[in-house]
């Protein structure tokens, strides 16, 4: 690592000494406290929304009823995210004792982790590790038991209200909102659904404090961020980087020196082009990610990544709704006949308009957010679709 | 059918007759015969009272959730950006030559299916699949050739 770019140990770090420890220093204090620390730390969720997890919590908790519910999100299936994989194999046990903390916080007796079909490999490990964490929870007087549900190769359902649906039995069909989760989520009872890596930085804030955890990335990002790299890279894997770093830093360290464009936030982000590098922050207060950073070099071709996204999106599209269900395939069948020459370059345009009818229209993220990569795609590499 | 029924009313024995255990219980008849049946969708509507439709609804939502009979093993070949970029086309390619059969499609002695699926995780070790639900990365035809060889001799 260069010295521009220095790696953090804060999620990766060890377990402390003892077996569950800041979990049960963190139990005895007050709900008000723990929420305290959590929004002074600046932390918004880990999953690519960055909704400020403390809030969230807070709504919760002052939801009246006593069967709420904590959910882990790992049906992590963005594509370019293996982070959560990494956490779930490293350091299972900070995410059970974030989500033991959540459950204190809320008051809910009951937290399932919803993990995607494609990790089943690692649901043997995982269930040791909640046996030892029930055990230990019953001997400190923690009443919050920890299960495991499996997804089935959906990636709609990493959207939080379809993932209630599939734990529900359903469909994996997002649902209107209002109500949000923190009202009505599983089982129509309040719910905080967090992603892996949030519940670890909550642990971590309550291990650290919030004043150190403030020491790290930016006014707008702070804390630490597990980025997974892939793409035209020399070394790619996992890093755990401050948030708020200029991509050309990025590129410099993880690029190949041929650096074309970086992919940031995955299929459902934005597509960062080498001019452009300079002037981008990676986090909330300039390009979001959920972690995933897929660099491409000058022999890619752009029209095929965008192929390949839109192909994705058209099959994880769950079909309810038209923009969506519709609006993709579209999508892909406009780029496809612009390249054969059987539409007009202007028909770009009108493709770029739908993207963003489908920005204003569809019900759910997926569907939102495919004009991220489209218009960003399109409007940079415009050469590439027409030739 | 005796035994399937014996499976199912062990499975629901095991899960409850809620709403919410109908994924679980779907998962493991795929996990025990590779694909659900509509004998065992019907089965299972009628032990968690509801009607079948709304078994084969959830069923056929999900990718994982077979309805069409598979093979003994299931091959799924990431297809997406970082994998693709990496050479999935040859290891697709080399499978196909191995197990003459196209993508899709399942061998004749029922005992492999092959599949393309979208992202896996495993983008910096691509190209990867799942052996049903075992992962291979960092793929090339020759280590897959390897691989495959020795599924084929189970």
């Amino acid at each position: 690592m260069s010295e521009l770019v220095q790696r953090v140990d804060l999620i990766f770090g060890e377990y402390s000494d003892q077996k569950y420890k800041t979990l049960q220093e963190t139990i005895n204090r007050q709900n008000e406290d723990i929420i305290k620390d959590i929004l002074d730390s600046g932390l918004r969720g880990r999953g690519g929304a960055g909704f400020p997890t403390a809030l969230k919590w807070k709504f919760t908790m002052e939801q009246p009823g006593e069967e709420k519910y904590v959910i882990c999100n790992a049906d992590e299936g963005e594509p370019g995210t293996f982070k959560d994989r990494e956490i779930l194999t490293k350091v299972p046990r900070k995410v059970f004792a974030g989500m033991a903390i959540c459950g204190k916080v809320i008051g809910a007796k009951k937290g399932y982790m919803y993990l995607r079909g494609e990790y089943k490999f690692l649901l043997p490990d995982l269930l040791k590790e909640i046996e030892v964490y029930n055990e230990h929870a019953k001997e400190i007087g923690i009443d919050f038991t920890i299960e495991i549900r499996m997804g089935s190769g959906a990636y709609i359902c990493g959207e939080e209200s379809a993932l209630f649906e599939s734990m529900e039995g359903k469909r994996g069909e997002p649902r209107n909102k209002p109500p949000y989760p923190t009202v009505s989520g599983y089982l129509n009872k309040p719910t905080v659904i967090n992603n892996v890596e949030t519940f670890v930085n909550v642990l971590m804030i309550c291990r650290i404090g919030p004043i150190q955890y403030r020491k790290l990335g930016t006014l707008d990002s702070r804390g630490s961020k597990v980025f997974s790299v892939s793409g035209d890279c020399p070394k790619p894997g996992i890093y755990e980087l401050e948030l708020g770093m200029p991509l050309t830093q990025f590129v410099d360290e993880f690029g190949d020196g041929d650096t074309k464009a970086v992919q940031v936030g995955g299929a459902s982000g934005f597509c960062v082009p080498r001019k452009k590098f300079k002037e981008t922050i990676i986090g909330f207060e300039g390009v979001p990610t959920g972690g995933s950073m897929m660099i491409f070099n000058s022999s890619r071709s752009m029209y095929n990544v965008l192929h390949n996204y839109l192909e994705f999106f058209e099959e994880e599209s769950c079909g309810q709704c038209t923009p969506c269900r519709v609006g993709c395939q579209q999508l892909r069948k406009g780029i496809e006949a612009v390249k054969r020459g059987e539409k007009p370059v202007i028909y770009l345009d009108q493709l770029m308009k739908l993207s963003e009818t489908m920005k204003i229209t569809a019900k759910c993220g997926l569907g939102q957010s495919v004009a991220n990569s489209f218009s960003s795609i399109v409007s940079n590499f415009k050469e590439e679709m027409i030739y | 059918m005796a035994a399937t029924n014996n499976i199912i009313k062990g499975l629901v024995e095991k899960y409850g007759r809620e709403r919410t255990s109908l994924m679980p219980i779907l998962q493991a008849i795929v996990e025990q015969n590779n694909y659900l049946s509509d004998y065992d969708m019907t089965e299972i509507a009628r032990e968690l009272d509801l009607s079948a439709a709304q078994v084969y609804g959830t069923a056929t939502f999900y990718s994982f959730l077979d309805t069409t009979q598979r093979g003994k093993y299931v091959i799924r070949v990431c297809k997406t950006i970082s994998c693709d970029m990496h050479g999935k086309k040859l290891i697709l390619q080399t499978i196909e030559n191995m197990l003459k059969i196209k993508t899709g499609e399942t061998t004749q002695d029922k005992k492999f299916t092959l599949l393309e699926t979208n992202c896996l995780g495993w983008c910096h070790k691509g190209p990867s699949m799942l052996i049903n639900e075992k992962v291979y990365s960092d793929l090339t035809p020759e280590n897959t050739h390897e691989i495959l060889a020795e599924y084929m001799s189970k």
